[in-house]
């Protein structure tokens, strides 16, 4: 189970062949869906490139869960396809898709030890028993779990179910694995340590990996690229970084971290909002729409800076440790500031808000 | 979530259980499998509830055999409309039973909510032999279990002889048959029915509740009203449901232990296709008793969700 | 849960566990007395239980019972599990889910006596139209299958509802078919709920006197038509040795169960 570089070709027990070698792993295309009345998914469409790492980020109920599960064949698409490798997936049934799935609850077998859950998927494909035996091996020790091969699902907690999954999953070495929502049952500090060792195992193992969360620290952590999600469509999709410092909407600058929203009129090549006159690094299209900017990104002058200066008076300090969050008026704007600022309540300050992190959301 | 996945399942291909399949071969496979139960049961428990439906309006040859009619006699003789006028007999009957099980379910719930708690209070270890102890009588026959009684209560008894040298009875007499002896068999019989539910019910209790009422200065009762007893009303009812159904169909103890003076439905019932070969009759008092089972449970549930006390 | 009972309640307990056991702990100090009848003790004597040995007929009556429950409860797992599996794992529509729920509750909500003169009517008629249906040890077995069916696809039910989804999914995302998932997991799985209800559906089986008394005919005598007959005529001594033998079979059978299921857990 080494790492593979992502050039070489799909193989997979399906006997997949990629078609083009630049073909992306995983293509959607227009899926939608509906339960009953209730439209879920709206023509969603996009692509995950070979040995990236993809994250579907969303609050509860905007249908990031059933888009993995319609990739992963536990749900039937109303509309569209599902690619992979070139090939076109839609209408295979699940056990014949080389993806597996880390799910939510784990859904470990819980009459089988560590060593049969793992074992299940290739003795399903009827593998000869020694090779069973050794690809188990290898997987358990990638995961650090040999020790507790003969253990019972009962007997393991949160977190060494959770490893149990990811190598019952890999073990098949799929050509997508795709994980829902791996880290809710985990307690947070647990989950902080395994949002970065599962980025590494990724990385060593060059695979394409999918994952749905509503946490956005997890989203940032892990990804290469975010799929932010909201009511059955795709809202924006980029690098955390291009998501977090250039949201297009405010729901992606609300999700994501806290923001300054700022209402905005345009007026002679400028915007004019309530704090002052602005100028965004991009002027938008539109004449009334809302600026955004991140707390850390407005800085605290002694003078009147050059260019978006606002002049505020301090209305609140709350002492976070390693920052300070400081409430200015007028907004009020929400500024991120070093704890060791001699800043106190009602002194007047002057912020800059450069034009660089000043966005223009879409509406 | 399954409701929402019956709602996928249209003409075509549909994926249920991670399965790719179409609803036609769903449908003939699970069809395949209750066939056969589903039959038998079509055959030996429906059929028969609706033939003894039938039977209920049909009437009794001089022989005892069944005379396909359409009349509602055996109802209005059940209703008291005899030949010789109008008595109350049956209507006795039936409020008797009626009453009996009442009784039978509320003595039956109030000793049986104490021991249940007395059986959560052990230690895990021996908890099981506690459970073993309740469900050994109620893995017991029935007939074994009020012959016992019969036995405690005959007139050589140490019992029957406490309640002589009291004064309750003439010496030499024994305690049954009598009313007081049907009760006491019944609530013997049915006491483990009511105890296992509750107890499944206590053992899950949140004592954080309690605690948190007891915080609030809450009485010992109400403590128990507010916070115990609506814990435990999942097995509450299946409690009720368990006692008195039964109890309303009783058969056994109040023959044994009412004699032929203290009838309750059960013999009546018993008695129709027994000696007195009236099945229409039988049939007619089943159906009352039926109905009088469903009206009973329907109020009792509605009195134990409204938070009124067991 | 502390033991921090109220006195009243530890009281209230002991009352209740001395109505269910008194009486049979009666029976079973009288059952080896020496004295015919009365409560005065004469000796001990095992002389009841060697004429209950010898007597032909509660031989036979015994052996009915226990052919009686294990006929009846090996046909009615396989159909209540049948059932159970036929009617949650498939989308049905929602009145015919609701008519068999209705069906499957009926005789969970019927008293006894009502189902076993119903029993009656309908083998009368079925005897009257086909010519078999004599009442004896197989119109009792019919009887007991079909009320163990229902209780039989109750427990399995709920099994089925606490296995859950997300394991079958599972199982298919991981390249399993049908023979593979039904072999390695569901059925495995379901094992301790199908032990269940089997174990459930015999010692109703065993319980019952009612429908069997309904249902009986005249060569297929149980041990509790049986007790019921004699108690009817008068008290004997046989009686009380024949009560405490069922009572301890009873106490075996449960400890033995009980025994098996710790085990299994293990």
């Amino acid at each position: 189970m080494s790492g593979r570089p992502a050039e070489t070709a799909c193989r997979g027990p399906s006997g997949l062949v990629r078609l083009a070698p630049d073909a992306p792993d995983l293509a959607v295309a227009g899926v939608g869906k509906s339960f009953g009345t209730v439209r879920v998914l709206h023509d969603i469409t996009f692509t995950a490139a070979s040995g990236e790492f993809v994250t579907l980020l969303g609050p509860s109920g905007c249908g990031k869960t059933t888009l993995l599960r319609i990739i992963a064949g536990l749900e039937r698409a109303d509309e569209g396809e599902v690619t992979l490798c070139g090939r076109v997936i839609t209408a295979l049934p699940a056990n014949q898709r080389p993806i597996n799935t880390v799910f939510q609850n784990y859904a470990l077998f819980p009459h089988l030890n560590v060593h049969e859950n793992v074992a299940f998927g290739l003795r399903s494909r009827r593998f000869p028993c020694d090779q069973v035996d050794r690809r188990v091996g290898q997987a358990l020790a990638m995961l650090q779990m040999e020790p507790l091969a003969r253990r019972y699902p009962h007997q393991l907690s949160g977190g060494q179910k959770q490893r149990v999954a990811l190598a019952r999953a890999l073990v098949n070495e799929p050509e997508l694995l795709l994980l829902d929502e791996p880290m809710s049952a985990l307690d947070a500090k647990l989950r902080a340590e395994v949002q970065l060792e599962l980025r590494r195992l990724q990385r060593r193992l060059g695979k394409t990996f999918l994952l749905v969360t509503h946490d956005q620290d997890e989203a940032m952590t892990v990804s290469d690229r975010v799929i932010v999600m909201r009511d059955g469509a795709i809202e924006q999709t980029g690098t955390p970084a291009e998501v977090y410092e250039r949201p297009v909407s405010r729901f992606v600058a609300e999700f994501l971290g806290s923001a300054n929203l700022i209402t905005a009129v345009r007026q002679n090549g400028c915007m004019q909002t309530a704090v002052g006159r602005l100028v965004p690094g991009r002027m938008p299209d539109w004449t009334q729409g809302t600026l955004a900017i991140r707390p850390e990104r407005i800085l605290v002058r002694r003078q009147r800076p050059a260019a978006n200066a606002v002049a505020g008076q301090v209305r609140e300090v709350v002492y976070r440790g390693d920052h300070v969050d400081l409430f200015v008026e007028p907004g009020p704007l929400r500024v991120r500031s070093a704890p060791t600022t001699d800043l106190h309540v009602g002194r007047h300050v002057w912020l800059e808000l450069r034009p660089e992190h000043l966005v223009a959301l879409r509406d | 979530m399954v409701a929402r996945h019956e709602k996928a399942v249209r003409r075509g291909l549909l994926i249920w259980y991670g399965q790719l399949t179409t609803s036609r071969r769903l449908a003939l496979r699970g069809a395949a499998l209750a066939a056969v139960p589903g039959a038998w049961l079509l055959v030996f428990l429906i059929m028969p509830l609706t033939a003894m439906v039938a039977v209920a309006f049909a009437g009794r040859g001089s022989y005892g055999e069944v005379v396909w009619t359409l009349s509602t006699g055996n109802f209005r003789r059940l209703a008291g409309f005899g030949v010789l006028g109008w008595s109350a007999d049956y209507l006795l009957i039936l409020g008797r039973s009626c009453w009996v099980a009442l009784v039978t379910t509320v003595l039956s719930l109030l000793l049986a909510y104490p021991l249940a708690f007395f059986i959560a209070a052990r230690p895990r270890r021996t908890r099981y032999l506690w459970l073993a102890a309740v469900i050994i009588p109620f893995c017991t026959n029935l007939v074994v279990r009020t012959y016992a009684w019969m036995l405690l209560l005959s007139s050589q008894s140490p019992l029957a002889r406490l309640a002589a040298a009291v004064g309750l009875t003439d010496p030499g007499s024994a305690l049954y048959p009598s009313r007081a002896a049907v009760y006491v068999g019944m609530v013997g019989s049915f006491l483990p029915f009511a105890v296992l539910p509750l107890y499944t019910s206590v053992e899950r209790l949140d004592w954080s509740v309690v605690e948190a009422a007891q915080d609030l200065y809450a009485s010992r009762l109400r403590v128990f009203l507010q916070a115990i007893l609506p814990q435990t009303l999942p097995g509450l009812t299946v409690a009720l449901i368990l006692t008195f159904i039964p109890a309303m169909g009783a058969f056994v103890v109040p023959d044994l232990l009412g004699g032929a003076r203290y009838m309750l439905v059960g013999n009546l019932i018993q008695q129709q296709f027994g000696s007195s070969r009236d099945w229409p009759f039988g049939a007619a008092v089943s159906l009352g008793l039926m109905l009088l089972t469903l009206a009973g449970l329907f109020i009792l549930r509605r009195r134990g969700t409204a938070g009124g006390a067991a | 849960m502390s033991a921090r009972l109220p006195r009243w309640v530890t009281l209230s307990a002991a009352a209740a566990l001395a109505l269910l056991y008194v009486p049979m702990l009666a029976v079973a100090v009288v059952s080896v007395n020496a004295s015919r009848h009365g409560f005065a003790w004469r000796g001990f004597t095992l002389a009841w239980y060697a004429r209950l040995l010898g007597d032909r007929s509660v031989l036979e009556a015994a052996w009915n019972t226990v052919v009686l429950a294990a006929a009846s409860t090996a046909v009615a797992t396989v159909l209540g599990t049948a059932l159970a599996l036929g009617m949650s794992r498939y989308p049905w529509p929602r009145w015919l889910r609701g008519a068999l729920d209705f069906t499957v509750y009926l005789p969970v909500v019927t008293p006894d006596i009502i189902f076993a003169a119903a029993l009656v009517i309908a083998f009368s008629v079925l005897r009257a139209a086909s010519g078999f249906f004599q009442m004896g040890m197989t119109t009792m077995i019919i009887a007991h299958i079909t009320f163990q069916i229902a209780f039989v696809a109750l427990v399995v039910q709920s099994r089925l509802a606490t296995i859950g989804r997300a394991v079958e999914e599972a199982a298919r995302d991981l390249y399993a078919d049908t023979r593979t998932l039904l072999r390695r997991v569901l059925l495995p799985l379901l094992m301790p709920g199908i032990a269940a209800g089997a174990m459930l559906a015999f010692t109703l089986s065993l319980d019952d006197f009612v429908i069997s008394f309904f249902t009986a005919g005249p060569e297929s005598t149980t041990l509790p038509i049986l007790i019921y007959a004699s108690v009817r005529r008068g008290v004997t001594p046989e009686i009380h040795a024949l009560s405490t033998l069922i009572f301890l079979a009873t106490v075996l059978l449960v400890l033995g169960l009980e025994r098996l299921t710790t085990l299994a857990k293990e």
